[in-house]
């Protein structure tokens, strides 16, 4: 499905991913821990083609990044969903009209009142904000719809990047829930997170696999998790 | 570009449209801009038009027509006039001559002396209109055989005074398409840096759409829709003030008085129309090269 094969990622002169494998299995749940600065979100980037390897292999449903243009990139896209920290909207568009935004840009005509995106903003618990601008969201309402959109499209796969930074840990934990319910539906799931407070909660609940990336290296996570 | 491109544009995607949020600076100065060069655009045309009607009209009259005056005593013109006539019949090239009647010559001075000049009282030189075959007439001839048969009579071919005018017209046309075509660069021009500034100004739009699955394409085609119809716009109302303008201006002959004739005759009232068009074209193709250039350059 995604697939980096001893891939490397230099930035600036310096290299910050080594040698780094990792593949993501359909129906499987990752965590991907480490201090910040350590390359989460530069390997996040490297999952759905956002950045090229330096060396090595990203291989997206079985297509080398290499050999992708950007227009392969962004149709590549509309099979993974991403959910950023520092989620971002188009702030002229309504809340419903974001998370709808990866259907229109596939060219799939959607209204604020069609069934199944009133069904996804109940899911995230925003169907009473479909009407509201981004910019009067709360930290908690712009992660849930950033959610919504990721996985609107029902993408094979959701990589959420620091999905709890801005929220509080009541928020937390519904928005791990609403992952693991994804996960439980056959999506895989990869969370990058510095939380581990998280990722303790969720091995309670989902057989989840936990990556720490230490020294520019990824290595499964020990037993003190 | 391919008719189903221009379907696409024309048919729009209101959801696609939606996408990119208004930006209105750069969409006034756009229509702005396209709205002024359309207007300079039109006066060009009638420029470049009358122009080369009067290039042509002198040219023609260049080619065929001469004149002979005959300035004599008073009581001499009519003989003089009659020798010349002889003269001119039996000179190759010619294919006629006639004398002008008085009513003719009067209104010729019309314009300035006003129409109540006693023009059989005034010693006014008897004019006799002279047509040339396609062959034409040995000039330096028919003046040595004038000078010896008719004293007063004095050949004018009209080149002297006519040829610098009509190459000037002729290039006066070169420059009104010449100002055509900068009018066209220049709005190419204009509305590239309008679609740089707002393809960068919505960089982040352009991140989050890249990050849902938007392709390239289809970013560029909700910029290049966009300003198409602005430049479109504005052109249209550009040269719709244009026309009124040139409608507005006097009337007249051309060959009489050039500001006079700067307007469009007959079918050519119909060529401004290809001004929005041909905008619209410039607003496309410099909007899609500004589209792809810029989103190359975004990672």
């Amino acid at each position: 499905m995604i697939e980096l094969d001893n891939v490397a990622y230099s930035y600036g002169g310096g290299e910050l991913l080594s040698e780094l494998s990792l593949q993501l299995a359909p129906g499987s749940f990752h965590f991907l821990t480490g201090p910040s600065g350590t390359g989460k979100t530069t390997l996040l980037k490297l999952c759905y083609g956002a950045l090229r390897p330096t060396a090595g292999h990203a291989r997206l449903f079985g297509t080398d990044v290499r050999n992708m243009d950007r227009d392969a990139v962004a149709l590549s896209r509309r099979r993974i969903g991403v959910v950023h920290q520092d989620c971002q909207f188009l702030d002229h568009l309504s809340l419903a009209e974001n998370v709808a935004l990866p259907l229109t840009v596939a060219g799939e005509a959607i209204s604020g009142q069609d069934q199944n995106l009133r069904e996804l903003l109940g899911w995230v618990g925003l169907t009473s904000r479909a009407n509201a601008r981004p910019p009067e969201l709360s930290g908690g309402e712009r992660q849930r719809a950033a959610l919504a959109r990721a996985v609107i499209s029902s993408p094979e796969v959701v990589l959420a990047d620091e999905p709890t930074g801005n929220v509080d840990w009541e928020m937390s934990q519904r928005l791990l829930r609403l992952l693991i319910e994804l996960n439980r539906m056959g999506v895989t799931v990869l969370i990058a997170t510095h939380d581990l407070q998280l990722i303790r909660a969720a091995k309670s609940q989902v057989p989840a696999r936990v990556l720490r990336i230490v020294n520019r290296r990824l290595q499964s996570a020990g037993v003190d998790l | 570009m391919s008719l189903q491109t221009l379907v696409a544009l024309a048919r729009g995607d209101k959801a696609a449209d939606r996408v990119v949020p208004p930006t209105g600076f750069t969409a006034r100065l756009t229509v702005f801009a396209a709205a002024v060069m359309a207007f300079l655009a039109v006066f060009a045309l009638a420029l470049s038009l009358a122009a080369g009607r009067l290039a042509t009209s002198w040219g023609d009259e260049l080619a065929r027509a001469s004149t002979v005056r005959i300035s004599a005593p008073v009581g001499q013109v009519a003989a003089q006039t009659e020798a010349a006539l002889r003269l001119l019949q039996q000179t190759p090239g010619v294919a006629s001559a006639r004398a002008l009647s008085e009513a003719e010559q009067q209104a010729l001075l019309e314009p300035w002396f006003g129409p109540d000049l006693p023009v059989s009282e005034l010693p006014v030189p008897q004019l006799i209109e002279v047509t040339e075959t396609s062959k034409g007439y040995d000039a330096a001839g028919l003046r040595l055989r004038l000078q010896a048969e008719v004293p007063g009579a004095v050949l004018d071919d009209h080149a002297r005074w006519r040829k610098p005018l009509v190459a000037a017209a002729a290039r006066l046309t070169v420059l009104g398409w010449v100002s055509g075509l900068l009018i066209a660069a220049a709005m190419g021009a204009m509305v590239t840096l309008a679609a740089n500034a707002a393809l960068s100004a919505n960089a982040q739009v352009i991140a989050v759409l890249r990050l849902v699955g938007a392709t390239d394409a289809y970013i560029a085609r909700a910029f290049v829709r966009r300003f198409t119809l602005r430049t479109l716009g504005g052109a249209a109302v550009g040269t719709v003030l244009g026309i009124a303008a040139v409608a507005l201006l006097p009337s007249g002959d051309e060959t009489a008085g050039f500001l006079t004739g700067l307007s469009f005759r007959g079918w050519h009232w119909g060529i401004p129309v290809l001004v929005p068009l041909l905008a619209a074209a410039v607003g496309f193709a410099a909007t899609a090269v500004a589209a792809r250039r810029v989103l190359g350059g975004l990672s």
